[in-house]
């Protein structure tokens, strides 16, 4: 039995494990950094990669976190890029991150309103009102043509430069780098926020509600606040695809989107942020891939791939590469404090 | 000496079924006080009521005189209320450390920090090796909680209601389902809880119940029927009538 000093001269270490920066990570975003400079001819295809990060990002806090299961995750992708859009159109506000920044409040707001009605109940439940209400928004979308342009699209959406100093350009290298950065930030405050004290209570709602309750934690409130945040994310995902292709329509609220995010998330995994992430990597190379393939049945293979995740299971599937996972997980050890000779590293980690 | 905790009239209907019938219960502060009673006699039910999982048909709790009988569950447990489960029921993917430290974190008020890492307060830090420590922890602290031999699973299940700094503490069969050969180290736990925490057990094991309580309730078909001081309960030929009833499927 060791005396109290040593453990709790150890405690804030071993707390704040899930919290340390890898190699591993640090290594992912220089090679996201380095595709600006490795593929300067697919900057269309990778903004919209990042997109989709970022969508299934959001995503991952109220499903991987809070184990919140949401059909309905366009509406406020769709709520997102139709605000950015009549910002940009009726220029009410012009600079781009300015309207980012308000699309996803406005997302927020959204999110904050319904959540209460996804608060009760079962998966089922929330799967099905989830569902309904991306349906009723896209219905609004689609008959309020006035301000929408309902089946057409929202036209006339003209972009100023970012933050004043750099211009949307016809290759979308501005729009690349653009979301890459909105992608970085965003994922570094998820990040910091789901290692914090209300991420790890979120994580223990998803496990136990019972239990959570039990200890003091009211279950609602968390669940209403990611909900909320989690909102905000996925607007300003929709802004930021109305805001590099200059154009939005009621796609962006399709029941197609909600799915498609869940299936990039699921790709990915759910529950340590970085799924979102690279299951949009995966889901966009494959869908690329299989649509050259097999124009016409690039879908059957991505559902076939579905289905071989949730039937075989992640952790069977992770088995087979096993040898790549140990090396990956044995880089993933070291740490950049150890690295830099930095302060100790515990060694129970 | 003052009753912590209350009961008056409390009633519990589900349908036509009665769980819990006219309870009128006072435990003092500071007591060892133990619930027994044969199976589906409303004991559970009870603890339920008490810590607001089920809301009463009729009746009041009081803790320390104040009426808590609508307040919501995560409210009883800021008030000073909290219990273990019958089977536990605690957060699979995370260790015992974070288990706890989170508990710690939301009784201190800091459960909602959302931009500080955990495990930067120091004195959630203290407080977390101290149960650690207490509750015989410190070889798993860092498994998952899903993968604890069950006997260290039953100690995190009380850690984890201790932590919340409960003035009552309600504990539904600590011991059950644990091997003999772990079950010392969580009756001396439980013996080694500070006496200005008052404990309610619940308990099917009797030599658990008569070496730990200095007070015994008797509920049987959701109804108090005897109470007493273990000898007087011991003693009592109503209670042998009941268990002796009771004791071929017990």
């Amino acid at each position: 039995m060791p005396s109290l000093r040593p453990l709790a001269a150890e405690l804030p270490e071993v707390l704040a494990r899930r919290a340390r920066w890898t190699v591993l990570e640090i290594g992912f975003w220089l090679a996201a950094a380095a595709a600006y400079f490795v593929f300067p001819n697919k900057y269309l295809i990778m903004t919209e990669i990042v997109i989709w990060a970022l969508f299934a990002l959001s995503l991952d806090m109220i499903l991987g976190y809070a184990g919140i299961i949401s059909l309905g995750h366009a509406a406020f992708f769709g709520f997102g890029a139709y605000a950015a859009g009549l910002l940009a159109s009726h220029g009410i506000i012009k600079e781009p991150v300015l309207a980012l920044l308000a699309a996803g409040g406005a997302s927020t707001l959204l999110g904050f309103a319904t959540s209460f009605l996804v608060l009760r109940g079962s998966d089922l439940t929330r799967l099905m009102v989830t569902l309904g209400i991306s349906l009723v928004l896209r219905e609004i979308a689609n008959k309020w043509s006035e301000l929408t342009g309902g089946a057409d699209g929202l036209q006339g959406i003209t972009m100023q430069p970012v933050l004043g100093l750099y211009r949307f350009d016809m290759f979308g290298r501005t729009g690349f780098v653009y979301s890459l950065v909105v992608l970085f930030v965003l994922f570094v405050v998820a990040r910091r926020i789901m290692n914090s004290p209300f991420g790890l209570s979120l994580l223990a709602v998803k496990g136990n509600p019972l239990r959570a309750a039990a200890i003091g934690i009211s279950v609602d409130r968390r669940l209403v606040a990611v909900y909320s945040l989690a909102a905000g994310y996925a607007g300003i995902a929709g802004a930021l695809l109305t805001q590099t292709t200059a154009f939005t329509s009621l796609d962006v609220l399709s029941f197609d989107r909600s799915a498609d995010v869940l299936l990039v998330l699921i790709i990915g995994g759910a529950g340590y942020l970085y799924g979102g992430l690279i299951g949009a990597v995966i889901f966009k190379f494959m869908q690329d891939w299989l649509a050259n393939l097999t124009p016409q049945y690039w879908q059957f293979w991505v559902g076939a791939v579905l289905v071989a995740i949730v039937l075989i299971g992640r952790d069977r599937i992770g088995r087979w590469f096993l040898p790549a996972r140990r090396v990956a997980e044995w880089i993933g050890r070291f740490r950049p404090a150890r690295l830099f000779g930095g302060a100790s590293a515990g060694k129970r980690a | 000496m003052a009753p912590v905790l209350e009961t008056v009239n409390l009633e519990k209907r589900f349908g036509g079924i009665i769980a819990s019938h006219d309870v009128t219960l006072s435990v003092e502060k500071g007591a060892r006080h133990a619930l027994i009673g044969p199976n589906g006699a409303g004991k559970t039910t009870l603890i339920n009521l008490l810590t607001g999982v089920l809301r009463p048909t009729s009746g009041t709790i009081r803790l320390d005189g104040e009426d808590i009988t609508r307040l919501a569950s995560h409210a009883r447990v800021r008030l000073g209320i909290t219990r273990t489960f019958q089977i536990n029921q605690l957060f699979a993917d995370l260790t015992p450390v974070e288990t706890l430290g989170l508990a710690i974190s939301e009784q201190q008020g800091h459960g909602t920090d959302w931009w500080r890492i955990v495990g930067s307060r120091p004195e959630v830090i203290e407080r977390t090796a101290d149960l650690i420590d207490r509750f015989h922890l410190a070889d798993v602290m860092n498994e998952r909680t899903a993968v604890l031999p069950y006997g260290k699973q039953r100690l995190l299940e009380i850690a984890l209601a201790f932590a919340c700094r409960p003035r009552v503490l309600l504990l539904d069969e600590p011991a059950a389902g644990v091997p003999e050969s772990e079950r010392h180290e969580i009756l001396a736990t439980i013996e080694a809880l500070p006496k200005d925490v008052t404990v309610l057990l619940i308990e099917h094991d009797m030599d658990i119940v008569f070496s730990f309580a200095d007070r015994i309730s008797v509920l049987v078909n959701g109804a108090l029927f005897v109470e007493g001081r273990p000898d007087e309960v011991a003693r009592d030929p109503r209670v042998k009538a009941v268990y002796l009833g009771e004791a071929f499927d017990g």
